[in-house]
This record gives C-alpha cells, sequence and structure tokens, in this order.
C-alpha cells in the first residue's frame, strides 16, 4: 500500500482532470475490490449449495460483509470527486452510480435476511442463495457505464485498452493489487476470528 | 491548502479512518475471544483437577 501511495503521488503524471485525478487511484480499486469481495461470497456460497461445504458459509459471509465495507468506500470516494467534478455530491440520471448503491443496497439486505433467521443450515442455504442472486448485479453494474446514455462517468478502460499513459496504468495497476492484498488480509484475518469464535462457543458447551 | 488538494485529501483521510476502524473492531474482538480462551482454560483446569481431589479426599 506505501508503494502504491508513493506511486500515486511521486511517479504518475497529471493529466488535465489535475490533482483530483489522484482519486482515481484509489476509488476505482476499491470499486474492483468490492466487486471482487462480492464475487468471491458468490463463489463460497455456490460451493455451500454444491458441495455442502459448511465452511462455505461463514467464508462467503466474510467476503460479502467486507464487499458492503468496500463498496461504501466506494460510494463515498466516488461522491467527493463528484463534487469536486460535477459540482453534485451524487447524479440520480447516471446509470452507473445508481446501480452500484442497487447493488451495495441488495447486500445490506443480506445481513438482514441473515441475521432475521436462527443459525442452522436454513440459514446458510437462503443466505447462499440470496448471495448467488447479487452475483448477478456485478455485470450489470460494471458494464451500466457503457449503457448508459449520458457518459458523465469516466471511462477508464474500452475496447482499445486502458485510457491513460503507461505509467498511470502502471500505478493503477500497482494501487488494484494493494487494495487487493489489504481486502485479502482482512478477510482472513476476520476469518480466523469467527472461526475461533464458533470453536470457543462448542469448547464452552462441552465443558458446561 | 487548495480546494483540489482538500478534496484529495479528504479521500484518502475516508479510506485510512475507515479502514483503521475496521481493523481496530477486529483487534477488540480478539481481545474478547483471548479473555475467554483464558476463562475456559481456567474452567478446564478446574474440571480436570475435580476428580483427583475427590480420590484423595476417599483415600
Amino acid at each position: 500500500m506505501a508503494a502504491a501511495i508513493a506511486l500515486i503521488f511521486f511517479y504518475a503524471p497529471l493529466d488535465e482532470d489535475g490533482l483530483n485525478q489522484k482519486i482515481f487511484y484509489f476509488h476505482v480499486p476499491i470499486a474492483f475490490t468490492a466487486y471482487a469481495c462480492f464475487g468471491w461470497g458468490g463463489w463460497k456460497a455456490l460451493r455451500h449449495l454444491w458441495k455442502r461445504d459448511e465452511d462455505a458459509d461463514l467464508e462467503s459471509y466474510v467476503a460479502i460483509h467486507l464487499g458492503v465495507i468496500f463498496g461504501l468506500l466506494t460510494l463515498v470516494t466516488g461522491s467527493i470527486w463528484a463534487r469536486y467534478r460535477w459540482g453534485h455530491w451524487w447524479v440520480w440520471s447516471e446509470d452507473q452510480l445508481v446501480l452500484f448503491l442497487v447493488l451495495f443496497l441488495f447486500y445490506c439486505a443480506y445481513f438482514m435476511l441473515r441475521f432475521s433467521l436462527p443459525p442452522g443450515p436454513q440459514r446458510a442455504n437462503l443466505s447462499a442463495v440470496y448471495a448467488l442472486f447479487g452475483v448477478a448485479l456485478i455485470p450489470v453494474s460494471i458494464l451500466a457505464i457503457r449503457l448508459s446514455q449520458r457518459f458523465i462517468h469516466p471511462i477508464a478502460f474500452d475496447k482499445g485498452g486502458p485510457n491513460m499513459a503507461g505509467s498511470q496504468f502502471f500505478t493503477f495497476c500497482v494501487a488494484v493489487l494493494a487494495m487487493f492484498a489489504v481486502a485479502a488480509t482482512l478477510y482472513h484475518l476476520e476469518l480466523a476470528g469467527k472461526r475461533l469464535d464458533v470453536r470457543l462457543r462448542e469448547l464452552r458447551e462441552a465443558l458446561q | 491548502m487548495t480546494t483540489e488538494e482538500k478534496y484529495v485529501a479528504a479521500v484518502y483521510l475516508v479510506v485510512f479512518v475507515v479502514l483503521l476502524a475496521y481493523v481496530f473492531i477486529i483487534g477488540l474482538k480478539l481481545q474478547r475471544l483471548e479473555r475467554e480462551l483464558a476463562e475456559l482454560t481456567q474452567l478446564a483446569l478446574r474440571k480436570k483437577e475435580e476428580p483427583e481431589r475427590k480420590a484423595v479426599a476417599v483415600g
């Protein structure tokens, strides 16, 4: 992460967007990380339903939890950027923003569903099915920028490749890797805590 | 500090604060788990000692 920040501020050149463009190096990798977390949560949900892997339910939950946090960060960092660039915190006519908000709220509702049910196989199965439905929204959200009629949101990548200089693209790739590394670390940390919690509960029940 | 710099600083600060808060919450949870583990270790040790004490008393 330190390397990514150093590259962003001391290596990547400024473009016509000015210093404000530095937000792109954090905002887009955070959005990609949120999509990756939701995708990983969906994959683990599928494994739970397919292989009846009990541990996959917990892994899916932790991935979606992280995805919601990175999703919130995407919305906040995007809004700050939009406030400076467009003069508005939020633009309802922009499909990509609204679809990302829908995706975010959809996964927020995942927790309402999960915690409204008692722990057990029913909760795990319903949560897994819900998480899988959410995965369908991910490509729609990513492709929304191409479906949009107004094209207010900047397009960083098109059919010809990245719309940026080589040094900017390199910095962007390092920032994406750094954000993925942060998410992976937090994922394993939270998962270890959750597993420990479950084992301790089992141990307490066995001892009492 | 220009307005542009303030917006860039705000973005980086928000990300840093949120991630720090997340790590802090996980840290608090791990502390709680550590306390619970210590409690359960004490409980297990007491349970282990109980039958031995009974055997000595009978003898």
